[in-house]
């Protein structure tokens, strides 16, 4: 695998974005190789527990989705109208043996779609280890820390009997060492888009960080390091832009052309929630204690704000303009998955605070599988004209 | 066939409730007003009246007002003024509705609503209700309690589980206090419990009632007009008393060998909520077949209590913790739920299966095609799958609901030999079972 995916700078975007678009799962493939024996647990978004499946031995794999890589023909029929794409997809990987790799999937509690999706996936995948992760939406006192350590356990006993192999506590903080060495990298990536967005592209990052999803977190804190070595001395042209925060992406996501084509029409991407799962936590988790408290206690206490996660210590609707302000952009863009239940509600409130705050923002909706983006290109540069001759 | 069979849908029970709702409501109106009793919003499925009874506060089920202004065909205004707010089409039509009545000072009965003094989200399988109970916490600028449960991913609660929402709810005694100024007394709660043992002892016993052959009631309709009281009365002595009426009315009913309709025909399970803006057409689209419910999951929402669960007084909290977590079909699985609808086809010797797909709620409708998969290709059973809104009269279809009906319930009627006898002798349930006896195992979590 490491020949497959040498690092090189100058190619390793176009490497990313190729593996993103292959449904056979080739760097997942091969390392089941290179691993004789070894597990594959697929998450569906936004968050898992990561270091607890590697700290199995097992090489933990974020789904999200099929693009527009796959014809449904299965789906459609069991998921119905008015169903978001990547719940379709999703299954329908399954039901075409895509997700074969596979020796688990879990889902958690993001949205009602996603969880009748685990079950319906469950009955669809006899003998697949397919588990339900409550991740908890009471974030005041302390309950919700030793419910979800239980939870966390309750996987571990799953994760030990698929593996016929203990996980011990050093091995668990081990893994949560080398997420958060993982998690800092895309941060110090994402704060260097944000300086010199002219240097790293959005799509350039978003290929980058996704590819993540498909390949063992040494190999990927290997590239990240990689590409903040080379950056500094990358050149780029600053243009005529406005600078957005992308708000609404953090599960099903957008076609990698549409954040191109966002680029092109005149955006500036300061801050966004792709692929959030990746960046859960905005510190690290604490390496030496107790491991499972210290998961569940970030989870609680050291989270970005999400959709998908209740806190009303601190309502994401005020956390978006913060994020406004520390990113100093002008705008925010909310690129929204049709038909997902969590980003339609939440646009309510934001849009409500962001007036108040007197923020311009550009609502978009898109689908996964789309492949014309001239009607979004065209609504794009009109939101950037507006802003920028205004 | 009669093709103009309409009940009137009227016993004694129906007259009850609505007097019994219609004071819930002028309280609502006083507590508007004067502020007392105060009122804590909720939702509906594994409420935990239990606790507010013992606190002499009033229940206030933003679901009730939306059903309400369905069913008496005030939705849409709302549900626009709601999507001019910024809330999508896609977005659950129960909650514009709300809101949107909230926003513009709609209420369905025509009195006040008061403003919760707790919005208490008693999340229970419906992620969209963290948003409603957020929202409605924002809008009403009234504090927000998001008491978490565990959705049922495995057979039955662990001790986690129920440990984690007792602690929640021991929080929520102590809110509670503050809000109504009064000590927590054990005993109410025991006392309410109690009550709420006795009434869920009598649904049960109605639930089954319906096995009878003709059922005397439609577990679909007509349950829905008992699910007022038994979620607004269920802990306090009148909800006894309504259910004890309730069931001696349906008992002497059965002893007289009477249904809703002159001939039950058919024995259907309900799936899904109804279309509540169109509630009487899509009643009387079942009266024309003589098609009669005899199980659905939809009354099931507030608690599932026919195959045995009852709040246990000696243990109270723990009683609520597995109300919420285990006993509502919300907070249930999906496979658990086929697992449901299999027994009621089984057990209450249904004929088929009506799935009532419904645009807003993704909690019930997300995956039904997989379960008429199941229903139909793995147990056999006749499944009608229809498709509208629980509160949005724009996604009815009637001609193309009517003509789905029809070709269901015309194939019922000939197909199966079974059927075609109990036709024959006017009434069902004589034949050979059409569920094999052995269905296949649902495959649970590990």
């Amino acid at each position: 695998m490491r020949e497959t995916l040498a690092f090189d700078f100058e190619r390793t975007f176009d490497q990313c974005a190729t593996l993103l678009g292959d449904l056979t799962f080739p760097t997942v493939a091969a390392w089941k190789q290179e691993h004789p024996g070894g597990r594959v647990i697929g998450y569906f978004p936004v968050y898992a527990p990561s270091e607890i499946i590697h700290a199995a031995g097992m090489l933990p794999v974020a789904l999200h989705g099929a693009g527009d890589g796959l014809e449904l023909q299965h789906a459609d029929a069991r998921f119905g109208s008015f169903i978001c794409s990547i719940v379709k997809s999703t299954l329908e990987l399954a039901m075409t043996e895509r997700l074969a790799l596979m020796d688990g999937l879990l889902f958690s509690t993001i949205c009602d779609s996603a969880r009748n999706l685990a079950f319906v996936i469950k009955r669809n995948q006899p003998g697949m280890y397919v588990d339900f992760l409550h991740l908890p939406h009471n974030p005041n006192g302390t309950a919700s820390h030793d419910f979800l350590a239980s939870e966390y356990r309750r996987l571990i006993g799953h994760l030990q009997e698929l593996s016929g192999r203990t996980i011990s506590d050093e091995a668990l903080r081990n893994s949560i060492a080398v997420f958060n060495e993982n998690r800092n990298l895309l941060r110090r990536l994402y704060e260097f888009r944000r300086d010199y967005p002219e240097r790293l592209r959005t799509w350039e990052l978003y290929v980058l960080m996704r590819a993540g999803n498909f390949v063992p977190v040494e190999t990927h804190n290997e590239w990240l390091r990689g590409v903040l070595e080379e950056l500094p001395g990358r050149t780029g042209k600053r243009r005529d832009a406005i600078r957005v925060v992308i708000e609404g992406s953090f599960c099903e996501q957008p076609p990698l052309d549409l954040i191109r084509v966002m680029e092109e029409a005149g955006c500036t991407i300061a801050d966004d929630d792709f692929i959030l799962g990746r960046r859960w936590f905005n510190a690290d988790v604490p390496v030496a204690g107790d491991p499972l408290m210290n998961l569940a206690e970030s989870y609680q206490d050291r989270s970005v704000y999400s959709s998908v996660r209740h806190d009303n210590r601190n309502p994401r609707h005020k956390q978006l303009v913060e994020k406004v302000r520390q990113a100093k952009a002008q705008a925010v863009v909310f690129l929204t998955a049709k038909f997902c239940e969590p980003a339609c509600f939440d646009y309510v409130l934001f849009k409500r605070e962001l007036e108040a705050a007197k923020i311009p923002h550009l609502p978009l909706e898109f689908e996964e599988k789309a492949y014309t983006f001239d009607r979004f290109r065209m609504e794009v540069e009109t939101f950037v004209e507006s802003l920028l001759f205004e | 066939m009669s093709n103009t069979e309409k009940s009137d849908y009227r016993g004694q029970i129906h007259q009850l409730q609505k007097e019994m709702m219609v004071e819930w409501y002028q309280k609502l109106d006083e507590s508007a007003t004067t502020g007392k009793p105060p009122a804590v919003s909720l939702m509906i499925s594994g409420n935990c009246i239990e606790l507010l009874e013992a606190f002499d506060v009033l229940p206030l089920y933003p679901e009730v007002n939306a059903l309400q202004l369905a069913i008496r065909r005030q939705s849409l205004e709302p549900i626009l003024v709601a999507e001019e707010m910024g809330y999508a089409t896609d977005n659950c039509a129960y909650v514009k509705a709300d809101i949107g009545a909230m926003v513009k000072g709609i209420t369905p009965a025509g009195g006040k609503l008061p403003v919760a003094a707790l919005a208490l989200c008693n999340f229970v399988g419906c992620n969209v209700y963290t948003k409603w109970f957020e929202h409605i916490a924002e809008f009403q600028k009234s504090p927000l309690f998001m008491l978490d449960v565990p959705f049922l991913r495995t057979d039955t609660p662990s001790k986690d589980d129920v440990a984690y929402v007792v602690r929640q709810l021991h929080d929520l005694v102590k809110q509670l206090e503050q809000i109504t100024g009064k000590k927590f007394d054990m005993d109410r709660f025991r006392e309410a419990v109690r009550n709420s043992a006795r009434v869920e002892e009598l649904w049960s016993r109605i639930k089954h009632l319906s096995k009878k052959k003709p059922s005397p009631y439609d577990a679909y309709f007509d349950a829905i007009s008992l699910m007022g009281p038994l979620y607004v009365y269920r802990a306090n002595p009148r909800g006894v008393h309504f259910f004890e009426v309730a069931l001696k009315e349906y008992e002497q009913m059965v002893e007289r060998g009477q249904g809703p309709f002159e001939k039950e025909k058919f024995r259907v399970v309900l799936e899904g909520p109804p279309p509540y803006p169109f509630f009487r057409t899509f009643r009387d689209m079942f009266a024309k077949w003589g098609a009669c419910t005899v199980a659905s999951t939809y009354s099931t929402v507030g608690g599932l209590w026919e195959f045995g669960f009852r709040h246990d007084p000696q243990e109270p909290f723990e009683a609520i913790a597995l109300h919420m977590i285990e006993n509502n079909v919300t907070n249930r699985n999906y496979l658990q739920r086929y697992d449901q609808i299999r027994r009621y086809v089984e057990e209450w010797d249904a004929d088929g299966l009506i799935i009532h797909f419904v645009k807003s709620c993704r909690l019930f409708s997300a995956g039904q095609g997989d379960m008429r998969d199941y229903f139909t290709k793995e147990l056999g059973i006749p499944t009608l799958y229809l498709e509208s809104d629980i509160e949005d009269p724009r996604y009815f279809s009637e001609a193309q609901i009517k003509n789905r009906m029809d070709a269901f319930f015309e194939s019922l009627g000939h197909a199966p030999a079974r059927t075609a006898a109990q036709l024959s002798a006017g009434k069902a349930g004589s034949g050979i079972p059409m569920v094999p006896t052995a269905s296949p195992k649902l495959r649970v979590l590990n």
